[in-house]
C-alpha cells in the first residue's frame, strides 16, 4: 500500500511552519504505511561550494563531534552538529563526492541519507507517528517537503528500505507502488556503475532516475524514458531542490490527489491528509492524470 | 417525538464513524428521515451500506466509498469523493457536487449517481445496472466491462472507453480519446433518445440530447472464437 504526501510553500509563513504542516498529513497515512516512515526537507539551503550532508548511524550514542572533526581536518566544516534522533546533519566545505567517499573509508557504519544544499532526508522503522515524535518533525521548517509512510511488500523493513531515497544531489524519490522488473533494471543499472544498498524495488527507480540524471535527462526526458523502462505500478513523488513533481503510471493503478490554494500546493495518496491543512476545503483539489508530469518550482533564488 | 422534516446533524470531527453509520444502519423506524453530516474530513465509508429511504446530506470532502451499496437512500456530497463512491449501488441517488476519485459506481446494479464535476479512470467499471450522469469529464477505463444500465458524459473520455462491454449504453458530448476493445459508436435511436432526455433532465444537465454520441458493444466477444484462437 504505502502513503505519500508533499507540501511545497508558497510564502514564508508556510515555509516557517512547514514542519507543524506536514507531519499531521503524514500520522493520516499511518494506516497505508505502519512499518516505516520518513521525510525529505528543503531548508535552510548552504553556500556555494558545501554540502549539506544527512549521515545515520544505527547507535543513537554514536560519537558525531569526532566524523565531524574529521571531515573538518580533511575538507573543512561548519561548526555545529544538528542531531535528530539517530541522524545528523553535518555541512562540509567541499563537494559531495570525496566527502562522501571519505566517509565510506573511515565510517563505514555511517550511512549517507542525502546530500547536497538544501535536502535532509530522515527516516526510520516503525510507525510514523513515533518517528514524527522522535524526530521533531513538527519544529523543521522548509520550502517544500515529502514524506513516506511504507507498508512494505517486496523486501525488508529496514532504515536503508525506508522513503524517501537520495537519488543524486538535493535529490530525492518515493513511491507508492510495486515494480515488476527492478531485478533485471538492478543488473543493467549495477554495469552502469550505480551502487544499491538494498533488495528495494523503489531504490532501483531512485537509482534509474539518478542513471537517466547522469546521461544528461531532464526532469520531462527522465520520466518519457521512465515510463519505457520500468514496469509496474507507481505513483512517484520526486523531490528537487526547487520544487517537486508528481507522477503516476501510464493506467493510474495508484492513487494520488493534488490540491492548491494561493499559500500552498498539496499532494497526497488520500485527501484526508489534505483535509488537514488550512484553507483545504476550498483548495483547488484534483486528480492528477497518468503519465502526466505534475511539477512545482521555486523561482531559483541563488 | 420526530417528525419527518427533522434533520439529524452528525459531527464527524466528533462522532466515531462506525458510531454514525451503524444508526444509519438501525433504519428508518421511529428515527429522522433527514441527516446532515459535517466534516468528514476525508474520511473512508461514509454512510456506507445504507438501507432506508434517507435525506442524506454530507458537507465536505470524503475518501473512498462513500455511500457505497447504497439503497433507497439519497445521497448529496457537497464536495469531491475518493475511489469507489457508490460502488455496488441497489437504487436511490448519489449526487456529488465535485469531482469523483476512480472507480465512480462501479459494479452498480441501479440508482442514480450524478457527478457535476469530473469522474477519474474507471467510472461504471462493471456497471450492472446503474445509471451514471457525468457533467464533467471522465478518465480511462470507463464502463470496462459494463454489462447493463447507462453512462452520460457531458464532457470528454478518456482511453478505452468500454473496453470489452457487454450492454450498456454510453453517451457521450464531448471526444473519445479511443474504444476499447469491442465497443464502438452506435446510432442514437429514438429509445436511446429518450433514455438520454429522461437522465439529462434528472440530472438537471444543460445539454441537448443531439449534441451526443451513443457507443455501445459490437457484440464481437461474447463467445469464443475458435478462428481467433490466436489472438487470445
Amino acid at each position: 500500500m504505502c502513503g505519500i504526501v508533499g507540501l511545497f510553500a508558497k510564502n514564508p509563513e508556510v515555509e516557517a511552519n512547514l514542519g507543524a504542516l506536514l507531519a499531521p498529513m503524514l500520522y493520516e497515512m499511518s494506516d497505508r504505511g505502519p512499518d516505516s516512515a520518513g521525510v525529505a526537507f528543503y531548508r535552510e539551503p548552504v553556500a556555494a561550494g558545501h554540502t549539506k550532508l544527512t549521515l545515520q548511524h544505527d547507535d543513537l550514542n554514536f560519537n558525531w563531534s569526532t566524523l565531524r572533526k574529521g571531515i573538518k581536518e580533511e575538507f573543512g566544516a561548519s561548526t555545529g552538529i544538528e542531531r535528530r534522533a539517530n541522524h545528523a546533519v553535518i555541512v562540509a566545505h567541499a563537494d559531495a563526492a570525496p566527502v562522501e567517499a571519505w566517509i565510506e573509508e573511515h565510517y563505514p557504519a555511517v550511512k549517507v541519507m542525502s546530500a547536497g544544499e538544501a535536502i535532509e532526508i530522515y527516516k526510520e522503522v516503525g510507525r510514523p507517528e513515533a518517528f514524527i515524535e522522535t524526530f521533531d518533525i513538527t519544529s523543521l521548517n522548509g520550502t517544500h517537503a515529502l514524506g513516506h509512510t511504507r507498508m512494505a511488500t517486496e523486501s525488508k523493513v529496514t532504515t536503508a528500505g525506508s522513503h524517501p531515497f537520495s537519488t543524486g544531489l538535493d535529490l530525492c524519490l518515493v513511491h507508492n507502488g510495486s515494480l515488476s522488473n527492478h531485478n533485471g533494471l538492478r543488473r543493467m543499472l549495477r554495469r552502469e556503475g550505480i551502487r544499491f544498498q538494498t533488495l528495494n524495488d523503489t531504490e532501483v527507480a531512485a537509482g534509474y532516475m539518478m542513471w537517466r540524471q547522469r546521461e544528461g535527462d531532464t526532469l520531462t526526458e527522465m520520466m518519457d524514458n521512465a515510463f519505457e523502462d520500468l514496469d509496474g505500478f507507481y505513483t512517484f513523488l520526486i523531490g528537487t531542490r526547487d520544487g517537486f513533481a508528481v507522477v503516476r503510471d501510464p493506467i493510474a493503478c495508484k492513487p494520488a490527489v493534488l490540491a492548491e490554494t494561493d499559500e500552498w500546493v498539496a499532494m497526497s495518496s488520500e485527501y484526508r491528509s489534505i483535509a488537514t491543512l488550512p484553507g483545504a476545503e476550498n483548495a483547488k483539489t484534483w486528480e492528477p492524470a497518468p503519465a502526466t508530469v505534475y511539477s512545482w518550482e521555486k523561482e531559483a533564488v541563488r | 417525538m420526530t417528525t419527518a422534516t427533522d434533520v439529524k446533524v452528525v459531527d464527524l470531527a466528533t462522532t466515531p464513524l462506525r458510531e454514525l453509520n451503524q444508526r444509519l444502519h438501525d433504519g428508518a423506524a421511529g428515527g429522522p428521515l433527514r441527516w446532515r453530516i459535517i466534516n468528514p474530513g476525508g474520511a473512508h465509508a461514509v454512510a456506507v451500506g445504507v438501507d432506508a429511504p434517507f435525506e442524506i446530506e454530507i458537507e465536505g470532502h470524503t475518501g473512498y466509498y462513500t455511500a457505497g451499496m447504497n439503497k433507497h437512500a439519497h445521497v448529496r456530497v457537497n464536495g469531491n469523493v475518493g475511489v469507489g463512491c457508490g460502488e455496488n449501488i441497489m437504487s436511490g441517488t448519489i449526487h456529488i457536487t465535485g469531482n469523483a476519485s476512480q472507480a465512480c459506481a462501479a459494479t452498480g446494479r441501479g440508482g442514480l449517481v450524478i457527478v457535476e464535476g469530473d469522474a477519474a479512470a474507471r467510472c461504471g467499471i462493471s456497471m450492472k445496472g446503474v445509471e451514471i450522469v457525468v457533467k464533467g469529464s471522465i478518465g480511462h477505463m470507463s464502463a470496462f466491462m459494463a454489462q447493463s444500465g447507462a453512462l452520460v458524459v457531458c464532457g470528454d473520455a478518456g482511453d478505452s472507453l468500454g473496453d470489452s462491454i457487454y450492454e450498456t449504453h454510453i453517451y457521450v458530448r464531448g471526444s473519445v480519446e479511443g474504444l476499447g476493445a469491442d465497443c464502438i459508436e452506435k446510432e442514437l435511436k429514438e429509445f436511446h433518445r429518450e433514455e438520454l432526455g429522461r437522465l439529462l433532465t434528472a440530472a438537471g444537465a444543460d445539454a441537448k440530447v443531439d449534441e451526443f454520441k451513443r457507443y455501445g458493444s459490437a457484440r464481437r466477444l461474447y463467445n469464443f472464437n475458435i478462428d481467433h484462437a490466436g489472438e487470445y
